[in-house]
This record gives structure tokens, C-alpha cells and sequence, in this order.
């Protein structure tokens, strides 16, 4: 069964949205919307890093998306806003990114495989590493659930629980990076994002807990990830996108059923 | 009760190049009600969260019970539009509490009823009383309250200070509180502490209300304070004549 690359591809996205989901949740609860945005940028460069020293694309990205998230972190506060600091740090590493890539004339790489993805080219291997990767986060996420949560709602009153809020912050930001690298050869960079938010502010519209919320936007993913692989071979589109496409639709669904509701 | 619940020895702490609180020297006992009041910037908040680890000091210890259970209530709350959050759930965050004592918290804080009320629903009022109730969760041993009554009418105040003697004559627990509210913020305080980045003064309300240091902070206000907090004037027959003194002493 796993010969059929259409269920290849099925599983690559469950895959990833087992840890997008609850991931997803944090970014749009913390507000860090661009933040993940920046990171998935500089997985460009971590492709160029890794085909120019001949290392795994994974290790190379999940290298590049830790380095970027901590130069934020180290930057933050120091006299730029955020979103400004943001702005230049993502668009220097694509940018750096793709003149790196350039300099590589004797490897023929497919750029827009990594722009853009590629699920419908996932190997077995790749299925192994994104869900290794996608249920590492996902059991990172549970074990320090209540802990994230409450620093989400409040530092100070994670502080007087007896938590430190820095470490779950640190946790989240490594999380997206591996993220971030296992869902790159499925969605690409620059539909990573949107893989996180669009189900996860979906399942906003009828939750009534975090924890709800964060089911729902797994479900809603995968619905969109059937959808979206359905629509891509009936339609001929490309895969990645048709799988966003799908999520948008639903979101957009969703909030108007929400607002007819009396 | 053996040894304070808290106690600070010689904190100071710098936000930046600021100068927040410098040489602050502080317990708070048990079944005790401390009140820190102060002008807007004398450090008020920034003492709180240092005591409970949010701001690290550069300077002097922070020494706690061991064990010691804290419930604090923020000066103010943010949760994201985008967060879904019951009553219930938040005041099972971090840990998970029976249907009974989820109830009892919510009554003593004065909104039963509310468990399943999501929390961006709650009147600012509300909302306050919801973070009461989670601070009493755990039955703490010490309870601190950042402007607590922020969002509460003027009977609202009165009321919320009667619970939070009530909550304190219930649980045993040392309170410590911090407000702009003299008034009836005086009434309520075992021990009244004036900040202005250094202790200025402390002691019983009405000893502090006659500290020259704390009528400098108050200036004319006091008058009416201790007016309002002697219930009987009479005992108090140099009131007056002390006041001018105190005025004429910080004046130079």
C-alpha cells in the first residue's frame, strides 16, 4: 500500500499535522504568527547549508531554524520591535539563502521543491523522519502542556506556580524549528505558516477549550490534507498548495457558519 | 507559626539603567495583612513579582517557608481573544481540581456559579473575582494581590477588602496587597509599608498615616483618611496639632 504515492503522500501530511496542530495553537495564542513565519525563511538557507557540506536537509534546516530562532531571541528587546527584527532576519536568511544556493553550480536542485514542497516525491524515509520528528514534538507538547499553557496566559502566574516560563518558551521555539525542518519536503517554506494558523484559528471559531482547539485543528488538517491531495490529482495542482487552499476554505466555511448560527 | 512566610533581605532591583526598589528589607507573618501603598512608579508591582520570582533582584535574597503556597492575583490579566478559556479551565491550569473545590473557590471569591462561563465573557469585576478564585485554589498559605480591586465600584471595594479579611480569618493565611485605595485599604491592613523604591515608613495604619515620610507621599489626603479610619476621635486629641508639625518637618 505504501507503493501508492497518494497514500505516501496522505500520511506525510497526517504526519505533520499531528504536531502542527498543537503547535499551531501556541502561535496563534502567543501571537507568533511571523515569528514562525521567519524561521520557515531561513530553512532556505539551512537547503543550501546542507547540499553545499553534503549533510541530511533535515539536520541542516533544523540547524539554520534553531540558530535564526535564538539570534531572535538574543536580539529581542534591544532597541528594534519585534516585528521589525523579524522582518529583516527573515528576509536576509531567504535572501542569503537563495544567493547561497546559487553559488552551487555543480548540484541542480529544485528550489521551488523546497518554496513550495514536494509531498507527492516523499519517499518511506521521509514518512519515518517527519512522523519521528512530528510525535517527538507532539510528546513535548503533552508533557509540558499545563505548564506552556499558563505561561501563554500569564508569565507572572507561571512564575508564582513555580514554573520557569523561559524554559516552555525555549520549548516551543525548538519545536518549531523540527517542525519546521520534517514539514519542508511535504508543504515547503512557504506554506509552513500556513499550516500552523489556518487550521488552529479554524478550530478557534467553535472550541471552548485550549485543549479542544488543539484537536480540532489536527482534525481539520487532515481534513484539509485529504482535501487537498483529492483536489491536486482530480484538478492536476500542485499538492502543497491545494492542501492550504483546502484549509482556507474551511476556515472561511466555518466562520460564516459561525456567524449565521442564531 | 514559626518564622515569617516571606521574608526579603536587602532586595534591590534594576529594570534597565532604572533604579526599581533599592535596599528593601520585608516578612510577611501568617493570618497577617500587609499593605504596600505608594505613588505610581514607587516599585508597588515590581516588589510583588520579585517576591514571586518573576523579576530577579541584583541584589539581597528572597527567602521563603519551605513549601510555601502562594496564590497571586495580577494587577491585569491579558488573555488572547483567540485562546478559548472556560472559568473552569483556568482555574484548573496548571493542575486539575474536584468539581467541590472548584465551587467553594468560585463561592469565596463571590462569583458561584460561574465554572462554566468563559472567561472573555466575565465583566472586569468578574474577571478579578475568577483570578481570586484561582489564587485560592490551593488554600495558600500567602496571598498576594496586585491592585486586586481595580474594575470593582466603591461598595464593590468595601466589599472585596471584607472578603479578603474574611478569606484571611478562614484560611490563616498572610496577605499582601498592594493599592492606591488608602482609604479603605487602611482599614483592612494589619501593617501598612510605604514604598517609594526604598521603604519610607511602616507600621500599624495609624502610626504610618502620622510618618512624616508618608505624608510627604499623601500630602493633604491623609487628613481624610484618618478621619475616616478613627472611628472615635477622641482618642486622638493631638491629631491636629501633629499633622502641621509632620507638614512643616518635610517641608524643609
Amino acid at each position: 500500500m505504501l507503493d501508492d504515492f497518494m497514500v505516501r503522500a496522505a500520511l506525510a501530511g497526517i504526519g505533520v499535522m499531528i504536531a502542527a496542530a498543537p503547535l499551531g495553537c501556541f502561535v496563534v495564542w502567543r501571537r507568533m504568527a511571523f515569528f514562525g513565519a521567519a524561521t520557515a525563511h531561513a530553512a532556505v538557507l539551512g537547503v543550501a547549508i546542507s547540499l553545499a557540506m553534503s549533510i541530511s536537509v533535515f539536520v541542516g534546516v533544523l540547524v539554520v531554524c534553531l540558530a535564526m530562532a535564538i539570534i531572535v531571541t538574543l536580539l529581542a528587546g534591544r532597541g528594534y520591535a519585534m516585528d521589525t527584527l523579524l522582518g529583516v532576519l527573515a528576509h536576509a536568511a531567504l535572501a542569503i539563502g537563495l544567493v547561497a544556493v546559487s553559488f552551487l553550480t555543480h548540484i541542480r536542485i529544485d528550489l521551488m521543491a523546497y518554496l513550495f514542497g514536494d509531498i507527492l516525491a516523499v519517499g518511506r524515509t521521509d514518512i519515518g523522519v517527519i512522523w519521528a520528528g512530528s510525535l517527538l514534538v507532539l510528546s513535548m507538547m503533552i508533557w509540558r502542556w499545563q505548564a506552556t499553557l499558563l505561561a501563554t496566559v500569564s508569565e507572572d502566574l507561571a512564575h508564582a506556580a513555580g514554573y520557569r516560563p523561559f524554559r516552555d518558551e525555549l520549548l516551543l521555539t525548538i519545536s518549531l524549528a523540527i517542525v519546521i525542518a520534517v514539514a519542508i519536503k511535504v508543504v515547503g517554506v512557504l506554506l509552513i505558516t500556513a499550516m500552523l494558523i489556518i487550521p488552529a484559528a479554524t478550530a478557534r471559531a467553535f472550541s471552548s477549550t485550549p485543549e479542544r482547539m488543539a484537536v480540532s485543528a489536527g482534525l481539520i488538517g487532515s481534513i484539509a490534507v485529504f482535501a487537498g491531495l483529492a483536489g491536486s490529482w482530480h484538478l492536476d495542482t500542485p499538492a502543497g498548495a491545494s492542501i492550504v487552499t483546502a484549509a482556507t476554505v474551511l476556515f472561511a466555511l466555518v466562520n460564516i457558519a459561525a456567524r449565521l448560527k442564531p | 507559626m514559626s518564622g515569617p512566610l516571606i521574608e526579603a533581605k536587602d532586595i534591590s532591583v534594576k529594570i534597565g539603567d532604572r533604579r526599581i526598589l533599592d535596599h528593601i528589607e520585608l516578612a510577611i507573618n501568617a493570618k497577617e495583612i500587609v499593605t504596600v501603598v505608594g505613588p505610581n512608579g514607587s516599585g508597588k508591582s515590581t516588589l510583588l513579582r520579585t517576591l514571586i520570582g518573576a523579576i530577579k533582584p541584583d541584589r539581597g535574597k528572597i527567602r521563603r517557608k519551605p513549601e510555601l503556597k502562594i496564590g497571586y492575583v495580577p494587577q491585569k490579566l491579558h488573555i488572547d481573544p483567540t485562546l478559548p478559556m472556560t472559568v473552569r479551565r483556568f482555574l484548573n491550569l496548571p493542575r486539575k481540581h474536584d468539581q467541590s473545590t472548584i465551587d467553594l473557590a468560585l463561592q469565596r471569591a463571590g462569583i458561584p456559579g460561574r465554572a462554566g462561563d468563559a472567561m472573555s465573557a466575565l465583566s472586569g469585576g468578574q474577571f478579578q473575582r475568577a483570578l481570586m478564585a484561582r489564587a485560592l485554589l490551593d488554600t495558600p498559605d500567602l496571598l498576594m494581590l496586585d491592585e486586586a480591586a481595580q474594575g470593582l465600584d466603591q461598595t464593590g471595594v468595601a466589599d472585596f477588602y471584607k472578603q479578603i479579611e474574611d478569606i484571611r480569618n478562614q484560611l490563616g493565611c498572610g496577605v499582601l496587597m498592594v493599592s492606591h485605595d488608602l482609604h479603605v485599604v487602611m482599614r483592612a491592613a494589619d501593617r501598612v509599608i510605604c514604598l517609594n523604591q526604598h521603604i519610607c515608613c511602616q507600621g500599624h495604619p495609624e502610626v504610618v498615616t502620622t510618618d512624616p515620610a508618608y505624608r510627604a507621599l499623601f500630602g493633604t489626603d491623609t487628613d481624610e483618611v484618618l478621619a475616616l479610619f478613627r472611628h472615635d476621635p477622641h482618642q486622638h486629641p493631638h491629631h491636629e496639632t501633629e499633622s502641621e508639625t509632620d507638614e512643616k518637618e518635610t517641608s524643609t
